[in-house]
């Protein structure tokens, strides 16, 4: 194994330079040292002007997303030895403005999550004394979705995305089914409107990207999917049952 | 957002159930009268039968339903294709009228070679 690898990143700086440029830095290859780890070292040790954002270091916090080699990855849980013997290119996450250097702005993100209701919605009767109990069962149905941590993997592989900003988003409907298939819920109607509409669940064309990307298994696709198969369900039957059987 | 009246939802429909039906019944004929048959692989049946098989009011319908909600399937999948594929979203309403129009010429194409076969 060589002794080092170079890292080629990915730097904008709009105080200095109009335009994106590369920077590369040679940093040392261990056998259990992530991209992050390599940005750490480039940051402490040759160029403490590079601004990128990390957390946990342990693909809990979705804060290390980024580009590593075309690819949305977490720079956590993306080793450099994988990338031997380099050059490694980090880049922004695609599909989102870039404030500076690996930082993106995620705004339109937070700005669409709280349209899809992503919290538990009572019945209109809550009872303080109540227990909401739910059997493992129930909460198979749920789990996988309710895994998503915000990283954006998911939209920076969206070719949809990319085309349509409009679109909500595969984690966004991931996190509405996630309550929406919660035996404990009563806001799939209030989430419908949303979910339902051409920039919704309907702009998705399968084509599954989100589900490879994602560093947590939630599977955005499939859970798009099963909603287009339940607003279809709901669209068929407004469109023929009367109001009360609906 | 109200687009509980879109068509989006009835169109996907025919879409997926256009993938499912010419998923599942397709391959057969394909391999049966493709292959099968033609390399003597199975005994081909008379024209006789195979013309009484086709005349059959049931296998006329499924016949009917394959080819319609395959055209349907293709509509859907060449619209998006237009859309994104080619960009070109900001002509859907032709887009519309060229994918749709097109499966429901095909389809009264298709009942009409159906009919010929009673």
């Amino acid at each position: 194994m060589p002794e080092s690898i170079t890292m080629e990143v990915w730097r904008y700086r709009p105080e200095r330079e109009s335009e994106p440029t590369w920077d590369s830095y040679e940093v040392p290859l261990r056998k259990e040292w992530a991209v992050l780890d390599g940005l750490n070292h480039i940051k402490d040790q040759l160029d403490g002007t590079l601004s990128y954002r990390w957390s946990c270091r342990m693909g809990i916090c979705g804060s290390c997303g980024m580009t590593v080699n075309g690819e949305p990855k977490l720079g956590c849980s993306t080793f450099l030895t994988d990338y031997a013997p380099g050059p490694v290119r980090v880049e922004p996450l695609h599909n989102f403005p870039v404030i500076r250097d690996l930082v993106v702005e995620m705004g339109d993100f937070m700005a669409k999550l709280p349209t899809v209701k992503p919290w538990l919605v009572g019945d209109d009767e809550p009872d303080e004394d109540t227990e909401y109990r739910q059997t493992p069962v129930e909460m198979d149905d749920y789990k996988r979705y309710s895994m998503c941590i915000n990283c954006m993997l998911c939209y920076a592989a969206c070719p949809v995305y990319a085309l349509d900003p409009e679109f909500i988003g595969p984690a966004a409907i991931a996190l509405a089914q996630r309550y929406n298939l919660d035996s404990r819920d009563a806001g799939a109607e209030d989430r419908r409107d949303v979910l339902a509409s051409a920039e919704g669940v309907w702009a998705c064309t399968f084509v599954g990207e989100c589900s490879v990307a994602c560093p947590k298994d939630v599977d955005p696709a499939g859970a798009i999917q099963r909603y287009k198969l339940t607003a279809a369900n709901k669209a068929v039957r407004d469109l023929l049952l009367p109001r009360g059987a609906r | 957002m109200t687009t509980k009246r879109s068509p989006e939802p009835l169109l996907w429909l025919l879409f997926s159930s256009g993938g499912m039906v010419a998923a599942m019944l397709v391959p057969v004929l394909l391999f049966l009268f493709g292959v099968a048959f033609p390399l003597g692989w199975l005994t081909a049946p008379g024209h006789d039968y195979l013309a009484s098989v086709v005349s059959h009011p049931v296998t006329l319908l499924v016949l009917f339903g394959l080819c319609v909600l395959a055209l349907f399937h293709w509509a859907h999948r060449f619209r998006y294709t237009l859309y994104d594929g080619l960009q070109l979203k900001r002509y859907r309403v032709p887009i519309g009228i060229l994918c749709y129009g097109g499966a429901i010429a095909g389809s009264v194409v298709v009942a009409l070679v159906l009919l010929r076969a009673i």
